[in-house]
């Protein structure tokens, strides 16, 4: 079975990138290989562990259970997108501030999935953030702190709004 | 983990999707939507479709709408889409409270509904849904439409009625009456793993007693069930603690559990009241 | 000298917080990682580099009958295919260091050879111009074998392992005290079968190895290395018939490693030596099913324990005998975890009479080794599930068993008659008497006990338990670290230990920074990398804070007496009047006065200073730290659960860590391994499991099938760090802290389980499941 390449742009981050892949070549992997955004990491390749974790128009998706070519035309972010002019934003120093990583391995998956729960449900309950987060795995930190990262950035979010 | 090669299709309308399956059905062509459940089997390479029919972009697809006391849900709407923002009232309620229960936000914002009906796992709570209030399920192919009424749909463990050349088009859950009320109660080892057991109990208490009752269960057989014997029993009778311990030992006695491990039938009775509970407004046993 | 008393003259870290030691400063470490800017394994790339895929064994066990690759090395882009005749002159992989003899028969060969031994075993490899063409020819390699019957089960009687050796390659035993006489003169005997399941680290970043030959200068390296890059350096090197200068590891980020990321495997080898061969950079990176049966499993182990007590509950002599169920080969750490259980099994308390006997079995599963707490979280759910049933046996409270047993503060140094990892065990300090005390306080054990009465009194099913550990860290024998300051002023630490993402950059650069007189942010730490220092014993069993930690506060005081001596000269005043602060030296007296940059000083000292002539040129130093003995930090785990009578699940709703580790250089570093080793430790209890089918097919390949805890699943944990005993083996003061988070859940949850079903020693196996405690309940009703 041979597997035709396809020509398409992909959008990350606001920039393009032209890529040549085959239909088979996951998006988490365009992005590592074709793109060299290597900060989005491949835990697991079957969907569980939300290491791949990025945002397509602005959703959380893994960006192992997606075909690159299934993002052209889609605006995709990754952790590379995150800092603001090198600086890092409030959730990235919010996980600094509270030691949310060790390794780091899983970092980037959380801080998007962060990403999206800060910009769609700032003020998240506890429960439901509790809910969101356990569809990522840690095997480091034991989650209490990145919880508490991303109710940290939300504060900070929320002060920052109301001045 | 790596899936093996396939080659791509992006239709843009129905009529161009049904077509690329009718001529790639044969060669081990398959739909995808979603693809929550079908990439992780092509990166174990459980499954290698030699095509993929990619409906992403197939306009229309994402229909959500209530008509005729119908709630229609086409094949690209989304699982997180399913809730009280697609109908009002005990229906809406209750797919908000079974959405929850889907794997996780990441995988919600992109499986579909239809997806997991086609994907028929047992342990899906749509597909347990579905089964419990009688769904209508609407597959076409370039041969035509043909509807499949709930207990026809679900042939056995991952196995549907669908023919490899049919697109499930549509799915058609009744829409509640103001006075039913649901419970839906699973267990699973963790938060967002396949339950390892689910039930779903919808019910209407008209003067102190259940009536119209129905009761589904998932994740302990091949495909979910209906328990009618169980309705039977609870039809008539006012809501109790003791009423549904017996609900649910009727239920017990005539399941098939996927594994012989009796554990699998203490908690398909264990939903199963939980469930009646919810539904009956009482605390869970 | 009894190896306890600090040796005179050596400056000792003051007690209380410091500038920066003591102090839960921000890591220097998360820059990167937070940026997407890391580089793991999978984030290394060479140019015309070739892709790795290895075949891997299908059956349980079997003799091999063929291997046909024609198919696999005619396919477009793959550019070789080896099976074990292409590598038959690389030797089986060694272990390290052991007292045990007649282990080298059971090295496992980096292909297999004539027998598939476990279901994952590498039979071929694969090379390839990408990772998707090297996986479609690795599915045309056709591996022919002839099933032969399996064993999976550790106390099953041995089988035939090959002509001549049966499956227990050894016996450990350990034994001092009078046993049969106490058994004999028991009040009482009581005796368990208990047994832990098979489980592992599972980090979240698989494995990877990178090869790359530079034929220019004659070096190959090796990238995505972890945790003992000097000894993978010298075996490498050997095994490939290489001097070891001309092979260098490096080490980038690490995705975690618990124990199992770092050890010499067969695809570490299998990438050098086709970088070599094929002189195309090789680069292998593990998927996720692979991952569950090629990287070492751990823990599983059965226990036939029997104890003799008096009238008032003090242990008279423990007799154990206990199968380890190794898996298939014996890997790089022999048969260390089965002598850390039975060195290690006695913990806190005073025995007078112990014998173990230790059976070292193989199987036909995923060769096992360390595990965080590797030995100790085993034996302390066996110990510890003994204590609670000696107190059920005498009609005591749990906790006043244990009080009537531990070692007390004024025992300490408390010698055993026995040994581990080569070292005498000598618990160097400790009050754990006090520490319990403690630590109930803080939980509120007895206020919760009325509330656990009352909830049960509403039908509620829960309970609370509790276990005493004590952990060993900081094995020796020695480690370096150099300090160098450069003519710009930036510090640069240069160590042998190696990081799997703990912390160890923030930790050094703290202590150095204490010592120096300098911003810890700004010091440059240098770890895992065989080209910039000679040695090095890396980072496992938690001994990077105590040996290379030890070794930097050495080095930069020697930094800093060798500044003070320059400065002084410059600004004509004695060193033992000037102090450094912010980089600056200065009047220790005061900020007036003369003062000299660390920079100027530095320059100062340059090969090309007049001064310098005739010494070795540089503002820099080298130390080293030896330690014959390890240190022993130790701790108490308290939990409260609630069980689902319907479900039998168990929920823990709230847990207590309490861990003494001499000193805490970052508290909230520590904080930070306790809170994840519990997490891990409660995924052993509850819910991970490596399982197989009768056939040996092992059921637990994906993260769907093997359940680490996700948020949802974990309590609220407090975690109380004291600092009451700090060891008396190292300047710091300072014991490991990376693996007491885990040690004692499994026999903490055990205690609490059993306490809400009301049935004393109902639990005898890890992980607990829904399904038996389900059996449970029924059977208590």
């Amino acid at each position: 079975m041979s597997d035709a390449m396809h020509d398409f742009t992909l959008t990350v981050n606001g920039q393009a990138y032209a890529i040549r892949v085959e239909a088979r070549r996951t998006l988490a992997d365009a992005l590592r290989e074709d793109c060299g955004l290597t900060g989005t990491h491949l835990g697991c390749e079957h969907g569980v562990c939300g290491a791949c974790t990025v945002l397509m128009d602005g959703q959380p998706v893994r960006a192992c259970l997606l075909f690159a070519v299934q993002a052209e035309g889609r605006a995709i972010r990754t952790v590379e997108g995150l800092a603001e002019g090198g600086a890092l934003n409030p959730l990235q120093r919010a996980f600094a501030e509270n030691h949310a990583l060790q390794c780091g391995y899983c970092t980037p998956g959380f801080l998007m999935l962060g990403t999206a729960i800060l910009e769609t449900d700032p003020s998240i309950s506890d429960e439901a953030l509790v809910e969101a987060l356990s569809s990522n795995l840690c095997r480091c930190t034991g989650y209490a702190n990145i919880a508490r990262a991303i109710r940290a950035a939300a504060d900070a979010m929320s002060t920052e709004g109301a001045t | 983990m790596k899936p093996a090669p396939f080659r791509y299709h992006a239709p843009r309308t129905e009529a161009e999707a049904l077509s690329l399956l009718a001529a790639l059905a044969p060669e081990e062509g398959r739909v995808i939507a979603g693809g929550q459940s079908l990439v992780p089997a092509m990166a174990l390479r459980i499954a290698r479709p030699s095509h993929l029919v990619d409906i992403n972009n197939v306009a229309g697809f994402d229909r959500l709408a209530v008509e005729d006391g119908w709630l229609r849900v086409g094949p690209l709407v989304r699982h997180a889409a399913l809730g009280e923002g697609a109908v009002p009232g005990p229906l809406g309620r209750l797919l908000e409270a079974v959405r929850g229960h889907i794997a996780h936000l990441p995988i919600r914002t992109r499986g579909t509904v239809c997806g997991s009906l086609a994907n028929a796992d047992p342990a899906s709570e749509w597909c347990l849904l579905a089964t419990t209030l009688g769904a209508r399920f609407h597959a076409r192919s370039l041969r035509g439409e043909r509807v499949i009424e709930a207990d026809a749909f679900f042939g056995g463990f991952m196995t549907t009625a669908l023919a490899p050349d049919e697109i499930l088009v549509e799915l058609r859950l009744p829409v509640l009456s103001d006075a039913a009320r649901t419970g839906f109660h699973e267990f699973s080892r963790r938060a967002g793993d396949f339950a390892q057991a689910a039930a779903l109990a919808v019910l209407e208490l008209r003067e102190g007693v259940i009536a119209a009752p129905r009761l589904g269960l998932g994740a302990v057989e091949d495909r979910p069930r209906r328990l009618r014997e169980a309705e039977a029993l609870l039809a008539g009778r006012a809501p109790s603690e003791a009423l549904f311990h017996e609900a649910a030992a009727t239920a017990r006695t005539g399941l098939v559990p996927m594994d012989e491990d009796p554990y699998r039938l203490d908690l398909a009775e264990t939903v199963i009241r939980r469930a009646l509970s919810a539904a009956a407004g009482m605390p869970a046993p | 000298m009894d190896g306890i008393t600090p040796a005179a003259g050596r400056r000792i870290l003051p007690a209380g917080p410091g500038k920066v030691v003591g102090r839960g400063v921000a890591r220097i470490e998360d820059g990167p990682l937070l940026r997407g800017e890391g580089r793991f394994a999978a984030d290394v790339n060479f140019s015309r580099q070739l892709h790795m895929r290895v075949v891997r064994a299908e059956l349980a066990h079997a003799r091999l009958l063929r291997v046909d690759a024609s198919a696999a090395r005619a396919m477009p882009g793959v550019v070789a295919v080896w099976t074990a005749e292409d590598v038959a002159e690389i030797p089986p992989i060694p272990f390290r260091a052991t007292k045990v003899r007649g282990l080298e028969p059971y090295c496992q060969p980096v292909l297999a050879r004539d027998r598939l031994r476990y279901v994952g075993e590498p039979v071929a490899v694969v090379f390839a111009e990408d990772a998707y063409r090297a996986e479609d020819a690795a599915e045309m390699v056709v591996v022919e074998a002839e099933e032969l019957p399996v064993l999976l089960d550790a106390t099953a009687p041995p089988a035939e392992f090959a002509s001549g050796l049966d499956t227990e390659p050894t016996v450990v035993r350990k034994e001092y005290g009078e046993v049969g006489a106490a058994f004999r003169a028991a009040h009482a005997v009581i005796e368990l079968e208990l047994s832990v399941g098979r489980h592992s680290g599972v980090p979240l970043e698989t494995r990877g190895a990178i090869a790359r030959y530079d034929a220019s200068s004659d070096v190959l390296e090796l990238h995505g290395t972890a945790k003992k890059q000097h000894w993978n350096r010298d075996e490498i090197a050997r095994l490939l018939g290489r001097p070891p200068n001309g092979v260098h590891l490096f080490e980038g980020h690490v995705g975690g490693g618990f124990g199992v990321r770092g050890e010499l495997y067969p695809e570490d080898l299998l990438v050098c030596a086709a970088a070599l061969r094929l002189r195309r950079s090789i680069k292998w990176i593990e998927d996720r099913r692979e991952h569950f049966v090629a990287t070492n499993h751990s823990r599983e182990q059965h226990h036939r324990i029997r104890a003799a007590v008096d009238a008032e509950g003090r242990l008279l002599a423990i007799d154990d005998v206990f199968f380890h169920d190794q898996g298939a080969y014996v890997r790089t750490h022999g048969a260390r975890v089965a002598d850390l259980a039975a060195g290690m099994l006695p913990g806190p308390y005073r025995l007078p009479a112990y014998r173990v006997a230790g059976h070292f079995r193989l199987t036909n599963k995923t060769p096992a080794a360390t595990y965080r707490a590797p030995g100790r979280f085993e034996t302390t759910f066996v110990r510890e599930r003994l204590m609670d049933a000696v107190a059920n046996r005498l009609g005591l409270d749990p906790v006043e068993v244990r009080r009537r047993n531990l070692v007390a503060a004024a025992e300490m140094p408390f010698a055993r008659p026995l040994d581990t990892l080569g070292t005498d065990i000598i618990l160097d300090s400790g009050d754990y008497e006090g520490l319990l005390d403690k630590a109930l306080a803080r939980f509120g054990w007895d206020a919760m006990q009325e509330e656990l009465a009352a909830r049960r009194a509403t039908g509620e099913c829960v309970g609370a338990g509790l276990a005493f550990f004590v952990e060993k860290s900081g094995l020796g024998p020695s480690d370096g670290v150099r300090v160098s300051i450069d003519a710009t002023g930036a510090v640069e630490l240069v160590s042998g230990a190696a990081s799997v993402g703990q912390g160890v950059e923030t930790v050094l650069a703290q202590i150095c920074a204490e010592a120096l007189g300098v911003d810890y942010a700004r010091i440059r730490v240098v770890r895992g990398r065989t080209d910039r220092i000679e040695f090095g014993n890396g980072a496992h069993a938690s001994r990077v804070t105590v040996m290379s930690g030890s070794a930097t506060w050495e080095a930069a005081l020697a930094v800093r007496e060798m500044a003070l001596e320059t400065a002084g000269t410059l600004l004509q005043l004695s060193p033992s009047e000037l102090t450094i602060a912010e980089g600056v030296v200065c009047r220790a007296d005061g900020p007036a006065g003369p003062s000299v940059t660390l920079a100027e000083v530095a320059r100062r000292m340059g090969p090309n200073a007049p001064e310098m002539r005739g010494r070795t040129p540089g503002l820099t130093a080298e130390r080293w730290f030896w330690s014959d003995h390890m240190v022993y930090p130790y701790g108490v785990h308290l939990a409260q659960l609630r069980i689902d009578r319907g479900t039998g699940a168990v929920t823990v709703e709230r847990y207590l860590v309490a861990n003494d580790i001499g000193r805490a250089i970052n508290p909230v570093l520590v904080e930070g391994q306790i809170r994840g080793g519990f997490a891990q430790g409660l995924g052993g209890a509850l819910f991970e499991e490596f399982r197989y089918d009768p056939q040996g097919q092992p059921l637990s390949t994906t993260f769907a099938d093997y359940l680490i805890p996700t948020i949802a699943e974990m309590p609220v944990v407090d975690v109380l760090i004291a600092e009451d005993a700090p060891s008396p083996l190292n300047p710091l003061g300072v014991k490991g802290a990376g693996e007491g988070g885990t040690n004692a859940v499994g026999a903490a949850v055990a205690a609490a389980v059993d306490d809400a079903l009301r049935r004393p020693g109902a639990v005898t196996s890890l992980p607990i499941l829904p399904a038996q405690v389900r059996r449970m309940l029924d059977g208590a009703a």
